[in-house]
C-alpha cells in the first residue's frame, strides 16, 4: 500500500477534504450567483438598474463597482481558510509514516 | 526620430537585456518551460497581470466605455471575477498534479496519448488564435502610433513578431516572465497616472465626473445625439442583448481558468501555496486596474469626446489621445510605448504556452511515447516551435491586413478555454468516475462546438452594407445561424455534457484506481515537482 492510499485512507485526511470542499463549494455558490444577478438584473431590467441613487451613480453602477469588493472579500476569506489548511495538511503529513522521506516541502502545501 | 519611437526603442533595448540576462539562465528543461520553478508570489503575481492584460483591456475596453458608456464596464468586472475560479479550484491542485503543462494534469491519471494529443490542439488553437488578433491589433495600433516614423503596418507587425520569437526563443519562460513584470509595472503607472489626471480635471469630485458622463454628445449617423453612459444598453441592445450579456458572462468566468498562457504561470513557483498567494496579489493588481477602465473611458468620453477620437483612429486610440488631452505629446508617447509594452508581453506568452504544449505533449508524449531520445530534445523543439509559430503569425497577420475583423478570434479563445478546457480540468481533479472517453469526447466537444457557433455567430456571418470596406467585411455574407456574439451559454454546457457522457458510457478502473494518488497530491503536494 502507498504512501498516498494510506494518507487517502486516514480520517485526518477525509477531515481536510471535507473541509476545503464545504468552504470552497459555499464560496463558488456564492459568487457565482452574485456575479450573474448583475447581467441578469442589468439585461431583464433596465428601469430598475437605471434608477439613480447616488448622485447621477445609478444602481447598475454601483452593483457592478460592488463586484470588485465581493471577488476581494471571497479572495480575502479563502486566503484566510487556505492558511488553516496548510496547518492541517503539515500536521497530516508530519505524523504519516515516511512521508518526510518521499520529499515533501518543508511546512506542508 | 519621433518621441513615441524613442520611448518604444527604449523598451524593446530593456526587453532584450532582460532576454540576454535570462538566455545564461535558461538551459535544461525546467529552467526553460518553467523558470526553475523559482518565481516568488509577487513576481508572478504581476508576471499574471502582465500576461493578462492585454491591449484588448487597456486599449480595447476603454474605448468601448468611451463609446457606449456602462456596457463597457461589464468587460471589467467579468475579467476580474474570472479570477476567483481560477483561485478556487485550479491554482493550486493544478501546481501540484502537473508539471509543464494543462495536459500533464489529465495525463496524470488518462491515457497519455489521446488525452495530450486533445489537449494540445486545444491549446494551440487558443494560443494561435489569440495571437492572431494580438498581432492584427499590434500591427494597426503601432503603424497608427508611429505614423510619423514612417512605420507602417507591415513593418509593425514584423517587429512585434521578432521581437516575440526571441524572448521565447534565447530567454525562455524566465525572460517571459520578467518582461511580463516590466510591463504590468508600467500599465498599472500608466493608467494610474491617467486616472489621476482625468479625476484631477474634475476637481478630484467623482460626482463630477459621473455627472459629465450622464451627458455625452456624439454623433450617430449624422445626427448629434447626447446620451447618459451611465446606463446600461447603448452595446448590448435588444432582442438578443441580455442573453448576450451573460453568454459573454459565463465565457469569461469559465474561460480565464482554461487559458493555457495563464495556466502555465503556476508552473513557476516553488510550491501551491505560492501559487495561491500569486493569484491573490494578481487579483489585488488586475482589479485594481479594471476599476480605473472607468476613468480612462469615461475621461476618454467626457475630456476628447467620441467623435474626436472616431476622426483620429477609432475607439482604440481613445487612451492614447486622452494622455494627449491631458498631458501633451510627452504623456502621449508614454502611453503609446505603455500599450506597445502591453501587446508584446502578451504576445510572448501565448509563444511560450504553444511552443512549451507543442513539443511537451505532442512531440514527447504523443510522437514518442514519453520516451526521451535525448537530454535538450523538448527544449530544441520548443524552440522550433516557437520560431514557427512566430513566423507564421506574422504572415498570418499581414495576409488579414490591419481592417480585418478580428474580435471575434479573441471571444473564441475564451470560449474554447471554458467549453474544452475548464470542464476537463475539474473533473480530473475532483470526480473519481472520469476518464479517458470522457476527456477526450469533452475536449472534441468543446472544441468544435464552440468554434462552430462562432463561425455561424454575427461575427464571422451576416450581411455588410456597401459602405463596410473589403477588408473588413465578414467572411460568410449570409444571415447568421447563431443570433449572440458569444458561443459560451450553449457550448460550455455541451462541454462538461460531453465529458459526463463519455465517462459514464465507459469503465477505466486505472484512471479510478489512480484517482486516489492525484487527490493526494493535489491536496497536500505530495510528490509535486520541486524548484530547481
Amino acid at each position: 500500500m502507498s504512501l498516498s492510499d494510506q494518507l487517502y485512507a486516514t480520517p485526518a485526511y477525509r477531515d481536510l477534504i471535507r473541509q476545503k470542499t464545504a468552504a470552497v463549494v459555499a464560496l463558488t455558490v456564492f459568487f457565482i450567483a452574485y456575479y450573474f444577478a448583475l447581467p441578469v438584473l442589468v439585461g431583464y431590467w433596465p428601469e430598475l438598474m437605471a434608477r439613480k441613487v447616488w448622485g447621477h451613480a445609478n444602481l447598475a453602477y454601483l452593483f457592478a463597482f460592488s463586484q470588485f469588493l465581493m471577488t476581494w472579500a471571497i479572495a480575502y476569506l479563502y486566503m484566510r481558510f487556505a492558511g488553516r489548511y496548510d496547518r492541517m495538511t503539515a500536521s497530516l503529513l508530519a505524523e504519516a509514516p515516511g512521508a518526510s522521506s518521499a520529499g515533501l516541502p518543508e511546512g506542508g502545501s | 526620430m519621433s518621441l513615441p519611437l524613442v520611448m518604444f526603442l527604449t523598451f524593446v533595448v530593456a526587453t532584450l537585456g532582460i532576454t540576454y540576462w535570462a538566455a545564461g539562465r535558461s538551459a535544461g528543461e525546467k529552467a526553460f518551460f518553467a523558470a526553475g520553478r523559482r518565481i516568488t508570489g509577487w513576481q508572478n503575481g504581476l508576471a499574471i497581470s502582465g500576461d493578462y492584460m492585454s491591449a484588448a483591456s487597456f486599449l480595447g475596453i476603454a474605448g468601448l466605455i468611451a463609446f457606449y458608456g456602462y456596457d463597457g464596464f461589464m468587460y471589467s468586472v467579468g475579467f476580474l471575477v474570472a479570477y476567483l475560479t481560477v483561485l478556487l479550484v485550479v491554482a493550486e491542485p493544478l501546481r501540484n498534479t502537473g508539471k509543464y503543462t494543462m495536459a500533464d494534469v489529465l495525463a496524470f491519471r488518462l491515457r497519455p496519448r489521446p488525452v495530450r494529443a486533445w489537449a494540445s490542439l486545444s491549446t494551440l488553437t487558443v494560443s494561435t488564435f489569440y495571437m492572431i488578433a494580438q498581432m492584427v491589433g499590434a500591427g494597426a495600433l503601432v503603424s497608427l502610433l508611429l505614423a510619423d516614423s514612417g512605420v507602417g503596418y507591415v513593418q509593425a507587425v514584423t517587429g512585434v513578431g521578432i521581437l516575440m520569437i526571441v524572448y521565447v526563443v534565447f530567454g525562455g519562460m524566465l525572460a517571459t516572465t520578467w518582461v511580463q513584470i516590466v510591463k504590468a509595472v508600467l500599465l498599472m503607472s500608466g493608467t494610474l497616472l491617467l486616472s489621476v489626471l482625468v479625476l484631477a480635471r474634475f476637481g478630484f469630485d467623482l460626482g463630477a465626473l459621473f455627472e459629465a458622463a450622464s451627458s455625452v454628445s456624439l454623433q450617430v449617423d449624422g445626427q448629434t445625439v447626447t446620451r447618459d453612459f451611465m446606463t446600461p444598453g447603448h452595446y448590448f441592445k435588444p432582442p438578443y442583448g441580455a442573453l448576450d450579456l451573460i453568454s459573454l458572462g459565463v465565457a469569461l468566468i469559465f474561460g480565464t481558468a482554461g487559458l493555457p498562457h495563464i495556466l502555465i504561470r503556476f508552473y513557476t513557483v516553488p510550491d501551491a501555496k505560492t501559487a495561491r498567494v500569486s493569484v491573490f496579489w494578481a487579483m489585488l493588481l488586475i482589479g485594481a486596474f479594471y476599476i480605473m477602465t472607468t476613468f480612462l473611458g469615461f475621461g476618454a468620453a467626457t475630456i476628447v469626446g467620441p467623435d474626436l477620437i472616431s476622426a483620429n483612429g477609432g475607439t482604440n486610440m481613445s487612451a492614447p489621445l486622452l494622455a494627449q488631452a491631458l498631458a501633451g505629446d510627452v504623456f502621449f508617447a508614454f502611453i503609446s510605448a505603455v500599450a506597445f509594452a502591453t501587446i508584446l508581453a502578451v504576445v510572448a506568452g501565448l509563444t511560450i504556452s504553444a511552443s512549451t504544449s507543442f513539443a511537451h505533449d505532442f512531440y514527447s508524449n504523443v510522437l514518442h511515447h514519453g520516451k526521451k531520445k535525448a537530454p535538450g530534445d523538448e527544449v530544441r523543439v520548443a524552440r522550433w516551435t516557437a520560431f514557427v509559430v512566430g513566423a507564421l503569425s506574422i504572415l498570418i497577420a499581414i495576409g488579414l491586413g490591419p481592417n480585418a475583423n478580428v474580435a471575434f478570434l479573441v471571444g473564441l479563445a475564451f470560449a474554447v478555454a471554458a467549453s474544452a478546457n475548464l470542464p476537463v480540468i475539474l473533473f480530473s481533479l475532483y470526480w473519481k468516475r472520469f476518464n479517458t472517453n470522457g476527456a477526450v469526447s469533452g475536449l472534441a466537444a468543446g472544441l468544435l462546438s464552440s468554434v462552430g457557433l462562432i463561425i455561424a455567430s454575427p461575427s464571422f456571418m451576416g450581411i455588410d452594407g456597401p459602405e463596410v470596406a473589403e477588408s473588413a467585411r465578414r467572411l460568410i455574407q449570409a444571415d447568421a445561424w447563431y443570433p449572440l456574439k458569444n458561443p459560451g451559454i450553449v457550448s460550455i454546457p455541451l462541454g462538461f455534457l460531453a465529458a459526463y457522457l463519455g465517462s459514464i458510457l465507459s469503465r477505466e478502473p486505472d484512471a479510478e484506481e489512480r484517482y486516489v494518488e492525484l487527490s493526494v497530491r493535489a491536496n497536500t503536494g505530495l510528490g509535486a515537482e520541486r524548484a530547481s
